[in-house]
């Protein structure tokens, strides 16, 4: 009998990380080849989201968003992973990944909409290669697969990525999902953002396996693991995982380590299940000051850049809001017309009903 | 005219469509290299390539989530669910994802999807293989449904579901596989979906029916017309959405129905056919419509699955019913 090592799935990985809390560069080797417009961009947009999730709690909190799941001290999984990526790259997201689909080209009103439960919010612009937000939370991984399937059938050299949650890694789909990527070596990447916890389950109640990237294993594709609040170690995996793809070499499990910094939804009080010590600890590993520290080092960034930001941040929410709110509402007609691409009689019928 | 039976008139539509159209495939368990476990697939691997017919891992919740990507990547997927009975596993793909694609996207993407599966029982297969389940799928919208009774249907049937850009359930009743044979034309037509088919006709009652049970109708029929008694039988082949014109026209005839269906009585198709038969025709009724179906159990293990399914006697018994009522 021989059996698999022992070590293979009891000895921890260790989280790829580049940047040190204080903003230094403790792993050269790994350091993604950036120019100072794309630090820059990268900066950018990781205030501007922020800000727009501060704005989006309360709008929520206003009853002008519907469902929202915040983002913030994800900001480095997000846009770190979606800026590794090229435009026809294709993103299978899940229910907070929004920025993703947004820095990919989704305009920021009908991410809004969508929150707002009205049907333009998933008419995706031609050219724009998103899915909109999932809400079950493994499909998404297997609509990769498919994609991906798609994109190797083509002889196209471009990859789908997919998100979920710590959570999403106990759910049948994401075995499935990863068994049949492994096997037909598909171009995808399943990008788990392990937040600590599933709305309130923590991790160590969610799974006996020592890491998510261990899952890897057992359908034999790499399974790596990153420091998912240093935004550098985030893209180097995310490009090496995508080179892969795109050479034939098929797909990789990532797991980013991260922490979302407010409550699962609007709807849910953090306080219940995690502790204010365990809050200070994470804010500390803040992605946007640890890269702010790297920048402000190499003269690229000040604190006005940080507050200029905010403040164009803040005029881009309010105007996406208002074309979001001033969009004519859905009716129930719409609605029926929208089920089978040419309205069956019978739901012609019940349309008379609305009008 | 070739001679075939049902399944080989399906296989012959996917042929058909496979060589008219490069987006087009075919994937699902062992559906390659034998042609399923029923064959149906059988040579097409051989005709049309690995990468277009392909055996996947076997876990149904993935090839439907295979069928919805590639789906959105343009192709056209013919996806095999190897037995009604493991749907279940895949459902969520099938009524969550795929029939709510257009909708949830404003009719940005669409799912251009066939879901194959053989259903219904009278084989004595094990547990699970038999099960009908149409009336599940239909309740979901986004939808259609389709279940063809005859070689001729299932291909004109089978090659519009394909064309369709909307997911179609298509449902293959086990016993017709190799019931017997009919003409087929050769290369491409279509029978239209969401159309029924008035397969006898008749003046006296109108029997409502799809699948297997169109022939357990027959057979009814040909015992009553012995008797004087001149039944119509409507084939729904489409049992979502339902074609009430075919059905009014037919009471409007014989001011009396009944609907017969394999799978358990309560809130499946029949029910949905007599609620629309109430809204449209109650006028034209002479007495109330009854249903002839298996009753609200489990579907039963072999042994009595033949009593368990409806019969000609329990047609005929239920039309004497509504003559005498």
């Amino acid at each position: 009998m021989t059996r698999v090592p022992y070590e293979v799935y009891t000895e921890d990985v260790e989280a790829l990380s580049v940047l040190s809390p204080d903003g230094e560069v403790i792993n050269k080797d790994k350091l993604p080849d950036l120019t100072d417009d794309q630090l820059k961009e990268i900066m950018y947009r990781m205030v501007f989201t922020r800000t727009w999730d501060d704005r989006a709690v309360n709008l929520g909190r206003q009853g002008r968003l519907g469902f929202y799941a915040p983002v913030s001290g994800q900001e480095a999984t997000m846009i770190g992973s979606e800026f590794a990526l090229e435009k026809e790259d294709f993103i299978c997201p899940g229910y907070r990944d929004i920025p993703q689909l947004v820095w990919h080209g989704l305009p920021l009103y009908q991410a809004f909409l969508y929150s707002r439960g009205h049907q333009h919010g998933g008419q995706i612009p031609d050219g724009v290669n998103v899915l909109m937000p999932q809400i079950i939370i493994g499909a998404q991984i297997l609509h990769a697969t498919g994609i991906a399937m798609g994109f190797q059938l083509k002889k196209q050299k471009n990859v789908a990525i997919t998100y979920t949650g710590d959570g999403g890694s106990s759910e049948g789909d994401f075995y499935e999902g990863l068994n049949f990527a492994g096997r037909f070596k598909l171009p995808v990447i399943f990008f788990v953002q392990n937040n600590g916890y599933a709305i309130t389950t923590p991790f160590a109640k969610q799974t006996a396996s020592k890491s998510i990237a261990h899952k890897a294993v057992a359908v034999g594709i790499p399974g790596i693991k990153v420091d998912g609040m240093d935004i550098f170690a985030v893209i180097t995996a995310v490009r090496e995982a995508a080179e892969r793809a795109r050479n034939g070499e098929g797909a990789t499990l990532i797991e980013a380590v991260t922490y979302r910094f407010r409550p699962h939804s609007l709807s849910d009080d953090a306080s219940k299940y995690r502790s204010k010590d365990e809050e200070g600890q994470w804010s500390e590993k803040d992605p946007i000051n640890r890269l702010a520290k790297y920048l402000e080092k190499k003269g690229l960034w000040t604190e006005e850049d940080t507050l200029r930001v905010r403040e164009e941040a803040k005029a881009t929410v309010n105007e996406q809001i208002k074309k979001a709110e001033q969009t004519e509402k859905m009716t129930v007609s719409g609605l029926i017309d929208s089920m089978f691409e040419v309205t069956p009689k019978h739901l012609e019928e019940q349309k008379a009903d609305f009008e | 005219m070739a001679q075939m039976n049902m399944k080989e008139a399906i296989r012959d539509a996917m042929r058909v469509e496979l060589s008219r159209d490069p987006n087009v495939m075919i994937f699902g368990e062992d559906v390659g290299n034998v042609g399923g476990v029923f064959r149906v697939t059988e040579g097409l691997q051989k005709e049309f390539g690995e990468e277009r017919i392909f055996d996947t891992p076997l876990a149904e919740s993935a090839i439907g989530g295979l069928a919805f990507g590639l789906g959105v990547q343009g192709f056209r997927p013919i996806a095999e669910i190897q037995f009604v009975g493991f749907i279940f596993e895949a459902l969520d793909q099938i009524v969550i994802q795929a029939a709510r694609l257009r909708y949830r996207s404003g009719g940005k993407y669409n799912a251009p999807i066939v879901f194959r599966t053989p259903f219904g029982g009278g084989v004595k297969a094990a547990e699970l293989h038999t099960d009908s389940l149409e009336g599940l799928i239909a309740q979901s919208p986004g939808i259609k449904v389709v279940i063809p009774s005859n070689p001729y249907d299932a291909k004109g049937l089978l090659i519009a579901s394909i064309r369709d850009n909307d997911p179609v359930f298509f449902m293959e009743h086990l016993n017709l596989y190799h019931a017997f044979r009919a003409e087929v034309p050769e290369g491409e037509y279509t029978v239209e979906l969401g159309k029924a088919n008035v397969v006898r006709e008749g003046s006296d009652v109108s029997i409502i029916t799809y699948g297997l049970m169109v022939h357990t109708a027959t057979k009814a029929a040909e015992q009553l017309e012995k008797e004087g008694i001149k039944a119509e039988i409507i084939d729904l082949r489409t049992v979502s959405p339902i074609d009430i014109d075919t059905i009014v026209a037919s009471v409007k005839k014989t001011n009396r129905a009944i609907v017969v269906q394999e799978a358990q009585k309560s809130s499946g198709v029949a029910a949905e056919v007599i609620a629309q038969i109430n809204e449209k025709a109650i006028l034209h009724l002479e007495a109330p419509v009854l249903r002839v179906a298996g009753p609200d159990t489990v579907y039963p293990f072999a042994q009595i699955e033949d009593t368990w399914i409806p019969t000609p006697a329990r047609v005929i018994t239920a039309v004497k019913q509504v003559l005498e009522f």
